[in-house]
């Protein structure tokens, strides 16, 4: 990862900036998924497409070590500020820049396969990840004893609950102390005990002051425990930006 | 927790090539353990299904359609020229076909993770040629029941292989790509795929080429990028010869001319796949 070293040698610098990013998507009025509607509408002049843009010229900086929460209603684009910076979206416009390496917790197992045990889906995330065979190799028990899953190793996935699934993840992800991490919604799921040692890792990180975290979810009393500074995306556009005292309220005081 | 030194160094993969070296090694092995999971012989199926499939075509066709009866390919040589082509295409059918829905297939991760989007194309290829490496046994297992004994020119083996899968590569990045955006491309490319099997020697043998009565229909045969390929392979297994400078080079064509187009639209087209899967 060439990122990573350009991230040491500037380690004061910002871990993320989100330089006027606007991005588009394409409304088209029905999904074109084949030749033949493509080519009549082509023909009918009819090919033009409703455009929605799901960000509005949005920047925000965050500082190495930053602790950010994202705030905002359903649908008003936090999640795509994050697919954004994660690097699964590209910008219609502007840019955005990521130094260091992500550990995306967007939907825990998104790279999982139902077919294969967990023992080889370890190996396969990691490799998604960036991993090394061998770092897998030596903190594979590491994982599993974070997991609390060790007697259902070698059990394949779809025999799994959904939380068992996402205690897996979790720890794959977390294994690494990352540069940046990213956690979407990931704690409503797993038991009381499993979110509780969850958000003692992401805590762990965040004392440590290396990680990078940015954080949703629509709990804004957890935003308000584990975030410092707050930014708040309402329709595609950046309304509030700063401590996360004062955003917060402001979020909350909109529907009074 | 590794401490911050230790981490840029040892945990993860220096380069991007790395990392995806290692994704695709992860691909490969994932679909080859799905696909034999829970059968009974497991990879043995690799190895006999070709040489089943051989026994039932070499049945059919030197009794009823009398092939291998004259010309250049003796009924003992016919087994090993059915074996051999039909391996080699399979390279090129299984590969495409798998990697058409690769991407489609890989939405949710591609969805929620960043990684380099044309791992799931290639990986299809590479797994197919795995399964090649197997079906080589069975080949192998011919050529001892006909004692046909290898000569040097197997050493040009791998040549070819590798030729072949920049070609798959090529067509799989370009049907991958063509599939997000128009589903289409799955039920068209079966068809495709059917006709260049009857429109290839595989099972009749390449004396009929001559004898075919259109010009444009030889000259389209002889370009016919999968008769180059098989006939490298039956040059280099059977025949015990070197491909002739025209086959090598055609060979060499389809390869870069595939990887070029299914490069460029891949690349071009790319970052619009999100939006569509």
């Amino acid at each position: 990862m060439s990122d990573a070293k350009n991230a040491a040698a500037a380690a004061e610098e910002y871990a993320v900036e989100v330089n006027d990013v606007t991005m588009i998507f394409n409304m088209a009025s029905e999904q074109l998924n084949n030749l033949k509607e493509y080519f009549i509408k082509l023909a009918k002049h009819e090919l033009f497409f409703k455009e929605f843009r799901a960000l509005k010229h949005i920047s925000f900086k965050v500082r190495r070590g930053d602790v950010v929460g994202l705030v905002g209603t359903n649908g008003s684009g936090k999640s795509t500020m994050l697919k954004v910076i994660a690097g699964v979206l590209e910008p219609s416009e502007g840019e955005c820049i990521v130094r260091g390496n992500i550990a995306p917790l967007i939907e825990l197992g998104a790279g999982f396969d139902m077919e294969l045990t967990a023992r080889e889906n370890i190996y396969l995330n990691g490799a998604l990840l960036g991993y090394t065979k061998q770092f897998i190799d030596e903190h594979l028990d590491e994982i599993v004893d974070f997991a609390e899953l060790h007697d259902f190793m070698d059990m394949p996935l779809k025999n799994y609950s959904s939380g068992m699934v996402a205690r897996i993840a979790f720890a794959i992800a977390t294994i690494t102390e990352p540069d940046i991490l990213i956690v979407d919604e990931t704690l409503s799921v797993g038991d009381v005990f499993f979110q509780q040692k969850c958000e003692e890792r992401i805590q762990h990180f965040i004392e440590s002051g290396d990680v990078t975290v940015l954080f949703v979810s629509h709990s804004i009393e957890q935003v308000e425990r584990i975030c410092k500074r707050a930014v708040w995306i309402e329709k595609g556009d950046l309304r509030m930006d700063g401590p996360v005292k004062e955003v917060c309220e402001a979020y909350r005081n909109q529907f009074n | 927790m590794a401490d911050t030194s230790s981490r840029s160094t040892s945990t993860h993969a220096k380069t991007g090539f790395q990392k995806d070296i290692f994704i695709l090694k992860q691909l490969v092995s994932k679909d080859f353990k799905i696909k034999y999971r829970r059968s009974f012989l497991g990879v043995a199926w690799s190895v006999l299904n070709p040489l089943l499939m051989m026994i039932v075509m070499a049945i059919v066709f030197t009794t009823i359609f009398a092939q291998g009866r004259n010309g250049s390919v003796t009924p003992e040589m016919y087994p090993l020229y059915l074996i051999v082509g039909n391996v080699t295409f399979a390279v090129m059918s299984d590969s495409t076909s798998q990697a058409l829905s690769s991407i489609i297939q890989a939405s949710s991760l591609l969805k929620k993770v960043k990684v380099h989007r044309f791992v799931f194309p290639v990986q299809k290829v590479l797994f197919s040629l795995v399964n090649f490496a197997f079906s080589l046994i069975a080949v192998a297992i011919v050529m001892l029941w006909f004692h046909v004994v290898p000569t040097w020119h197997l050493l040009l083996l791998p040549v070819c292989l590798i030729l072949l899968m920049f070609f798959c590569m090529g067509l799989g990045l370009l049907l991958s790509a063509a599939t997000v955006f128009f589903r289409d491309v799955m039920h068209l490319w079966s068809v495709v795929l059917t006709a260049w099997t009857y429109f290839t020697p595989i099972f009749w043998t390449t004396d009929f080429i001559p004898m075919m009565d259109s010009h444009i229909l030889r000259v389209l045969m002889y370009a016919n990028p999968m008769y180059n390929y098989l006939q490298f392979m039956r040059e280099i297994f059977l025949f015990q010869t070197c491909p002739t400078p025209l086959e090598f080079g055609l060979c060499v064509a389809w390869a870069v001319i595939a990887m070029a187009i299914g490069y460029t639209v891949f690349h071009k087209n790319e970052h619009k796949f999100i939006l569509y899967i």
